[in-house]
C-alpha cells in the first residue's frame, strides 16, 4: 500500500507492506538506521520516534499507522540535514557523558525530549519514571538522568523546542 | 512477521461486517499486545481491521452519574485527563501506571479490555468499578464480560466501542509491578458506591477477580484495617518465576490495603 | 602546543556526535549488494537426538537459497568451534573437551542449540522455511542445575564424560588449609549460589558474511570484542582457509560486558554459508533469541569455610564450587570459573591458607563464559559475604574484622597464597574514604527513622580487590591459556602532524577514541582535535587481542604509551639530523624538539614533514615516514579494588527492596579521563546491583527450557531502580604499567553484588536472617520474613 507522511519535515511518500514495522521501514527501505531494535518485547526502547508529536515505539508500530502523520526521528533532531548543530537535548547527552556504547541513545534521547517538552521543571524522579520504558546497559542511567535535566532546562531556555 | 491484508474502514458496521467475513482476522486498536504476537509469529491473521480510521470511538465524555471513554482512547489521554483527575481519578492513576510512556501513546483502553490480559491494568478497574462494555450490538456488564484466560464475553464479530464507568464515591488503584514486564503482579481497584463497594484484582490468577470478603468488610468500613486480616485462598492464583501463589495472595491484601489508602487520600 | 587534552582531563567524548546524531555504524546497519537473510534454526528442546532433518517442504519455498545443517558442515569438513583455555585437574590430567560443532550433529544439548542455517532473499521467507524445516527429534531427559547433573542417575551430556564432570579443578594447599581449620577457634560456614546471568549488550549480536571468488577473500562484520582472535581462531580452525584470506571487522558495537568477546557459531556458519551461496548474507538477532545463544555468566553454588583464630583474623579459607559451563565449552569457557575466580578468593585480607575447588559441569543450557567480572564477582560476592558472615557469629563489628585482617598500604607488594602477587593498593585508604562519604555514623538515625515508617535499613559494606588488565600471557598460558595475552597498537603520524592509532583493543562504550587521544595528545603534543582512534578492522589494524577483562586501557594503553615513545626516539634523531646536533642533545616536551640549553626549535609537525618529504634527511641511517607499533605484554595482572558502601531499605509487607544510597571509593591507579571512569564504574555497579537484585536466568528442569526468555522475564535494572551513587577514586599507582593505571571496567560489577546482599541481610539481621541469596526479589524476602516467623510491622 501507499502511504504518505512528513518524515523529519519532508513529505515522503512510500509503498510499504502492511506488515511492515516502522522501525524497519525506518532503517531497511529509507536507509535512516538510527532508529536502533534493541528488543522483540517492546520493552528496550531503542526504538521510540516521535509520532505526531509523541514518543512511540517504532519496533510495534505497522507502517500504515504513518499515513497522514508527522514522523521525526533521531536523524531529523538537528533540523536542516548535514547541520552539525545539536539539539540541547542531544548537547546535554554529550555534556554529562549520557551515552557509552550509543546504541539505546537515539530511543533515549527521543523519550528525553518528550519528557521534557510535558514538563518544564522535571525533578529527578519525574526523570527516572520517564525513563521506564528506556533500557541502558551501559551507563546505569546516573548520567542519563543528569543530562535530561539539564538538556530539559536548556530546551526551555532555547524556547521549549 | 507474515503478510497479512490490511482493512482500515471508515465505519463500524463495515469493520464488524469485515471482521464476520474475513475468517480469522484479526482487530487492531493499538497494537501494543498484537503486534509483539504478530513478530514473534505466534500469531499470522490472514487480515488485520485497523479501528484508528472509525469515527467517534476516541474521547472522554463525562455523563454525570456515569464516564464514558471511547475504545480507541489512548492510555496517555486517560492518564493526562483533567476531568477524570477531578472525577475519577483511581482511573487516571492506573492509566499512567500501565507500561511506559510509549506504550501509554498506543495503547488503547479498548485494546486492553478486548485482549483481557490476566496481567493487565484495565480489567481491575472495568470489573472493580462495574462499568458497562459497550460494543457495536450490546452493552455487556462487566460481571459477564471476563470469561477467563484471554476469554471475553465478546461474540465474533462484536467490536468493543466504548467502556461505560460508572462514578463512585471513592476509587483507588494499587499496583505491585512484574520487575520485568511491568504489567501487573497483582494489581487491586477498589470502588466505593452508595450501595456497597466492589474490589477486583488483576494479575493474581488467570484472570480479573472480585474479592466479596473484602467488599463485604469494606462496605462496613472503608478503612484499609477493615480487611488487612482477610487472606486470599491460593488455589488457583499464579505461581511463576516472579511470584508464587501464597506470595501474590499475599500482596492481594497489601495492594488492596493501599488501594483503599489511595481512595481515602 | 595548545589545544593538547592530556591525562586527567576529562574532554566530552569523541565517538559522542555520530551516536547522537544516528550516524553510528552497527553490523545491523550494514547492506551489501546481493544481500541476502540468514536465520538460524535453534532446538526447541533442552537434550534430544537429532534423527534427522527433511528440507524439501522448506526449500520449495519461494526465496529460498539453502538450507544447511550439520551434515553439510560435517561434509565440509569444517573444524569445530575452539575452547581458548585447557585447564586440567590437580594430577594435570586434561578437562573433558567434547566437540563443539557449528551446526548440531547427532544430539542437541541446550534450548538454542543451533541445528540449520536458512538463507533467502528476505528474512520473511526465511524465517517461513525455517518454520516448515521437519526436524525429527528423540527427546531426552534435560538436565539444567550443577547439584543435579553430578547427581547419579543424571542424564548425560556426553556419553564419554561421566557424570558430566568437565574438570575437577584445584587451587591452594589443601593440607595447610586443613592445618588451620584444626587449630581455629571459630569456624564460619556458608552455602551460597551465584545467580546465572544474561549480559544483556542493548545491541543484540548480529553478522553479515561475504566472499569474494575473484580474491578468495572472506569478509565478516560481526558484534565482536576482538575481531582478530574471531579471525584467528574462525579461519584456522573452523574455516581452515589461510587467516590472510579472512577480514573480520567489527564496527560499532553496541555494548559487549563480554557476551561479545567469543568465537561464535553464527559467524562460522555464516562465514562458510557466504562462500557457498556466493551471496552476503546477513543475520540479526532477536533479543528473545539472543538470550538461548549469547554466552551467560555466573552459575556457581558454592560451599564455603573459613577458619578463624580467637581475635577474628582469618586463618584459612576453604571454597568448593560446582560451576555450570552449559552445553559445550565456550570460548572462556572452563577459564572463567577456575584460574579468575580461586586467585581473587584472597581478597584484599591476609589470610594465609586458601584451597578451592571447583567441579566445573556440564548441563543442558547456553554455554557459560565470561560476563563482566568474569569470576572476579563470583569470588568477591563468597569472600565478602563469609566475612560478614564470620563477624555475625563471632560479634565482631563487620568493618572491624575487615580492619583486623586487612593487607595494611606498606605490605605491598603482597604475595597472596593463590598465585597473585598484587604489587599495590590501600584498602584500608579506600575503606576510610568510604565510610566518611557514605555517612557510615549517620546510619543509626536513618535506620530509626526507617523503623519509624514500618521500613527496615541496612548498611552492606564490600572491601575487594579484582585482577584485571588480562593478562601476563607466560603466567597465563602456564594456567592453560592456549593464545597470548598482549596488546599493540601502531602511532601513524602523517606528514601534516596528525596522528592516526591503530589500535587492537576494541571501543563498545568505554570512550577508548577520547582515552586512547588523550594519551597521544599528552605524550606527543599534538592536538587532541588531530588525533583518531582505529579499531576492530583485521584489514587495517595489526594483530590484537580485543576487549575485556579491564585491559584495553592497561595493556593497550600500554601499547599505545611505549609506541608514542618510539616516535619520539625517532623524532629525536631527526630533529637532530635537522638542528645539527646529537640526538642526546635534543629534547622532546610540549610538542617541541629543541637542542638543550638554547632555544633552537623544531615542532612536532616540522619534524612529521621531514620525515615524508626527507630533503634533508639522514636517509643513510634513518628510514623515511614516521609510525612506529609496539607490543606489550604485561608482566603481572593489575589490581583495582576498593570499598562499596551500600544501604538499602525493605519493605516488609511486600518484601520490595530498595537501594537508597551508593557509595564506591575505587582505586582504579591513574585516572586518564575521570569523567569515562565515572561512566565506567556507574555502569558497572549497576550491573551488580542487577545480579544483586533483578536478574536471574531461570531454566526449567527436565525439559530445559528458559523461563526468563525475554525482556518480559528476566528484568534488567531501569533508571528508577537506582538512586544518585556517590563514587570517588582513591588511587594508588600500579607499579608495572607505563603509566600507573589500572583498569575501570569491571570493579563495579565485581564489587556491588556483596555490598548490596550484605545491607541487604544487615536490614533483616534482627530477624535471625544470615544470608539471602541473589538475587533478592521481593518474593524471595517475603518468603525469609514468613520463615522468620516473627511479627512485622506491617501498617
Amino acid at each position: 500500500m501507499q502511504i504518505s507522511f512528513i518524515l523529519n519535515g519532508r513529505p515522503t511518500s512510500v509503498e510499504v507492506e502492511p506488515s511492515m514495522l516502522v522501525a524497519d521501514l525506518l532503517r531497511e527501505q529509507l536507509d535512516l538506521t538510527g532508529t536502533h531494535v534493541g528488543c522483540d518485547t517492546s520493552q528496550c526502547g531503542a526504538c521510540v520516534v516521535h509520532l505526531d508529536g509523541v514518543p512511540v515505539k517504532s519496533c510495534t508500530l505497522l507502517a500504515p499507522a504513518l499515513d497522514g502523520a508527522t514522523l521525526l526521528t533521531i536523524e531529523g533532531l538537528q533540523g536542516e540535514p548535514g547541520s552539525n548543530r545539536l539539539h540541547p537535548m542531544q548537547e546535554a547527552f554529550r555534556e554529562h557523558h549520557g551515552l557509552q556504547c550509543g546504541f539505546c541513545t537515539p530511543g533515549m534521547l527521543m523519550t528525553a525530549i518528550a519528557l521534557a517538552q510535558d514538563k518544564p521543571n522535571l525533578t529527578e524522579a519525574e526523570v527516572r519514571h520517564g525513563l521506564e520504558g528506556n533500557i541502558c546497559r551501559c551507563t546505569g542511567y546516573q548520567n542519563i538522568v543528569v543530562a535530561v535535566m539539564a538538556g530539559a532546562a536548556a530546551m526551555h531556555a532555547a524556547g521549549g523546542e | 512477521m507474515k503478510s497479512f491484508a490490511y482493512h482500515q474502514p471508515s465505519q463500524v458496521p463495515e469493520a464488524a461486517r469485515l471482521l464476520g467475513a474475513l475468517e480469522d482476522s484479526k482487530i487492531v486498536a493499538g497494537g501494543m499486545t498484537l503486534i509483539p504476537t504478530l513478530k514473534q509469529r505466534l500469531a499470522a491473521p490472514p487480515a488485520l481491521i485497523d479501528l484508528s480510521k472509525l469515527p467517534g470511538l476516541s474521547g472522554i465524555k463525562d455523563e454525570g452519574p456515569t464516564i464514558t471513554i471511547g475504545a480507541m482512547t489512548r492510555h496517555a489521554d486517560v492518564a493526562r485527563s483533567a476531568m477524570l483527575a477531578e472525577r475519577l481519578p483511581a482511573l487516571a492513576t492506573l492509566a499512567s501506571l500501565i507500561g511506559d510512556p510509549a506504550v501509554r501513546n498506543r495503547g488503547t483502553i479498548g485494546g486492553s479490555v478486548a485482549n483481557n490480559d490476566p496481567s493487565a491494568d484495565y480489567p481491575a478497574a472495568v470489573l472493580g468499578l462495574g462499568a458497562t462494555v459497550v460494543t457495536n450490538i450490546r452493552d455487556i456488564p462487566a460481571d459477564q464480560y471476563f470469561v477467563g484466560l484471554f476469554e471475553t464475553a465478546l461474540q465474533p464479530g462484536e467490536i468493543i466501542t466504548a467502556i461505560r464507568f460508572p462514578v463512585p464515591l471513592k476509587a483507588g488503584y494499587a499496583k505491585f509491578k512484574a520487575p520485568a514486564s511491568r504489567y501487573a503482579l497483582v494489581g487491586v481497584f477498589v470502588a466505593q458506591f452508595t450501595d456497597g463497594v466492589r474490589v477486583a484484582v488483576t494479575g493474581a490468577g488467570p484472570g480479573v477477580f472480585r474479592v466479596p470478603p473484602m467488599e463485604q468488610a469494606l462496605a462496613q468500613h472503608f478503612d484499609p484495617s477493615a480487611i488487612a486480616a482477610i487472606k486470599i485462598d491460593t488455589e488457583g492464583l499464579t505461581s511463576d518465576i516472579h511470584a508464587e501463589a501464597d506470595y501474590r495472595a499475599h500482596l492481594v491484601t497489601v495492594m488492596a490495603k493501599r488501594a483503599v489508602d489511595a481512595a481515602l487520600s | 602546543m595548545s589545544n593538547v587534552i592530556g591525562i586527567g582531563a576529562a574532554p566530552k567524548r569523541k565517538e559522542d556526535q555520530r551516536f547522537l546524531t544516528g550516524r553510528g555504524n552497527y553490523v545491523s546497519d550494514i547492506k551489501i549488494p546481493g544481500m541476502t537473510a540468514g536465520v538460524f534454526v535453534r532446538s526447541p528442546h533442552g537434550h534430544a537426538v537429532l534423527r534427522g532433518i527433511d528440507k524439501t517442504a522448506a526449500l520449495a519455498l519461494p526465496g529460498v537459497i539453502a538450507i544447511l545443517t550439520g551434515e553439510d558442515v560435517a561434509a565440509d569438513g569444517l573444524g569445530t568451534l575452539p575452547c581458548g583455555w585447557g585447564i586440567s585437574n590437580a594430577q594435570g590430567v586434561p578437562m573433558k573437551e567434547p566437540p563443539f560443532p557449528v551446526l548440531a550433529q547427532g544430539k542437541v544439548r541446550f534450548v538454542g542449540d543451533m541445528v540449520a542455517l536458512v538463507i533467502a532473499e528476505t528474512p520473511e521467507q526465511a524465517n517461513a522455511a525455517a518454520d516448515l524445516l521437519d526436524i525429527d527429534y528423540e527427546v531426552l531427559p534435560a538436565v539444567v542445575g550443577v547439584l543435579d547433573a553430578v547427581a547419579p542417575g543424571a542424564p548425560q551430556l556426553f556419553d564419554d564424560i561421566p557424570n558430566n564432570i568437565c574438570c575437577d579443578w584445584e587451587l591452594g594447599d589443601k593440607a595447610a588449609v586443613e592445618a588451620a581449620f584444626r587449630k581455629a577457634a571459630h569456624i564460619a560456614k556458608l552455602s551460597l549460589v551465584n545467580n546465572r546471568l544474561i549480559g544483556n549488550p542493548m545491541e543484540p549480536r548480529a553478522a553479515v558474511a561475504d566472499y569474494n571468488p575473484g580474491t578468495g577473500q572472506h569478509a565478516l562484520w560481526t558484534t565482536s570484542q576482538f575481531p582478530h582472535v574471531v579471525r584467528t581462531l574462525m579461519s584456522g580452525l573452523v574455516l581452515k582457509v589461510p587467516e590472510h584470506k579472512v577480514r573480520v571487522v567489527a564496527p560499532d558495537v553496541g555494548g559487549g560486558f563480554g557476551v561479545k568477546q567469543f568465537h561464535y557459531g553464527e559467524e562460522a556458519a555464516l562465514a562458510w554459508a557466504a562462500k557457498r551461496v556466493m551471496r552476503p548474507v546477513k543475520w540479526v538477532a532477536s533479543r528473545s533469541e539472543g538470550y538461548l545463544s549469547d554466552r551467560h555468566g555466573r552459575d556457581h553454588v558454592t560451599e564455603a569455610e573459613l577458619a578463624l583464630d580467637e581475635t577474628g583474623k582469618f586463618l584459612a579459607f576453604r571454597v568448593k564450587t560446582l560451576a555450570n559451563m552449559g552445553g559445550y565449552l565456550s570460548t572462556f569457557g572452563p577459564n572463567i570459573p577456575t584460574n579468575l575466580y580461586a586467585p581473587l578468593l584472597g581478597g584484599v585480607y591476609t589470610t594465609p591458607a586458601i584451597y578451592c575447588n571447583v567441579k566445573v559441569v556440564f548441563t543442558n543450557t547456553v554455554p557459560v563464559d565470561a560476563y563482566r567480572g568474569a569470576g572476579r564477582p563470583e569470588a568477591t560476592f563468597v569472600l565478602e559475604r563469609m566475612v560478614d558472615v564470620a563477624a555475625a557469629e563471632m560479634g565482631i563489628d563487620r568493618v572491624e574484622i575487615r580492619r583486623r585482617n586487612m593487607i595494611p598500604k606498606e605490605a605491598y607488594p603482597y604475595q597472596t597464597p593463590v598465585l597473585v602477587q598484587y604489587d599495590s593498593g590501600d584498602p584500608m585508604g579506600c575503606l576510610d574514604g568510604a565510610l566518611a562519604a557514605a555517612d557510615v555514623a549517620g546510619f543509626g538515625a536513618r535506620k530509626a527513622e526507617s523503623a519509624r515508617r514500618g521500613k527496615f535499613r541496612g548498611l552492606g559494606y564490600s572491601t575487594y580487590v579484582e585482577a584485571c588488565g588480562l593478562a601476563p600471557s607466560r603466567f597465563a598460558g602456564r594456567l592453560g591459556a592456549r593464545g597470548g595475552l598482549y596488546e599493540s597498537a601502531t602511532v601513524r603520524v602523517h606528514p601534516g602532524g596528525q596522528v592516526t592509532v591503530l589500535i587492537g583493543t576494541h571501543n563498545h562504550g568505554q570512550g577508548h577514541e577520547t582515552t586512547f587521544a588523550q594519551i597521544v595528545s599528552e605524550k606527543l603534543g599534538v592536538a587532541f582535535d588531530n588525533v583518531d582512534i582505529v579499531f576492530g578492522d583485521t584489514d587495517r589494524v595489526q594483530f590484537g587481542m580485543g576487549t575485556y577483562g579491564s585491559r584495553s586501557l592497561v595493556v593497550g594503553g600500554a601499547a599505545l604509551s611505549k609506541a608514542a615513545d618510539k616516535v619520539i626516539v625517532k623524532g629525536k634523531k631527526i630533529a637532530a639530523h635537522l638542528l645539527e646536533t646529537s640526538e642526546q642533545d635534543i629534547h622532546f616536551e610540549a610538542g617541541k624538539f629543541s637542542v638543550a640549553g638554547t632555544d633552537r626549535v623544531k615542532t612536532f609537525e616540522e619534524i612529521a614533514g621531514a620525515a615524508y618529504v626527507p630533503h634533508n634527511y639522514p636517509l643513510e641511517v634513518l628510514e623515511p615516514g614516521l609510525e612506529e607499533q609496539a607490543y606489550y605484554d604485561p608482566v603481572n595482572f593489575t589490581y583495582p579494588g576498593g570499598c562499596h558502601i551500600c544501604e538499602v531499605e525493605i519493605d516488609p509487607e511486600t518484601g520490595v527492596v530498595q537501594l537508597l544510597n551508593y557509595t564506591a571509593v575505587d582505586d582504579v591507579g591513574t585516572v586518564i579521563n575521570p569523567m569515562i571512569v565515572e561512566g565506567q564504574l556507574h555502569g558497572g555497579i549497576v550491573q551488580g546491583v542487577g545480579q544483586a537484585l533483578f536478574e536471574n536466568a531461570v531454566y526449567d528442569d527436565g525439559s530445559g527450557q528458559l523461563l526468563s526468555g525475554s525482556l518480559m522475564d528476566y528484568c534488567m535494572p531501569r533508571a528508577d531502580h537506582m538512586p544518585m551513587m556517590n563514587i570517588a577514586t582513591h588511587s594508588t599507582l600500579c607499579t608495572h604499567t607505563p603509566m600507573g593505571v589500572k583498569g575501570c571496567g569491571e570493579v563495579g560489577t565485581i564489587g556491588s553484588p556483596a555490598a548490596v546482599i550484605n545491607a541487604v541481610v544487615d536490614a533483616l539481621s534482627h530477624l535471625g536472617v544470615t544470608h539471602v541469596d541473589m538475587p533478592a526479589t521481593p518474593n524471595r524476602i517475603w518468603r525469609l520474613l514468613q520463615n522468620a516467623s516473627l511479627p512485622i510491622a506491617a501498617e
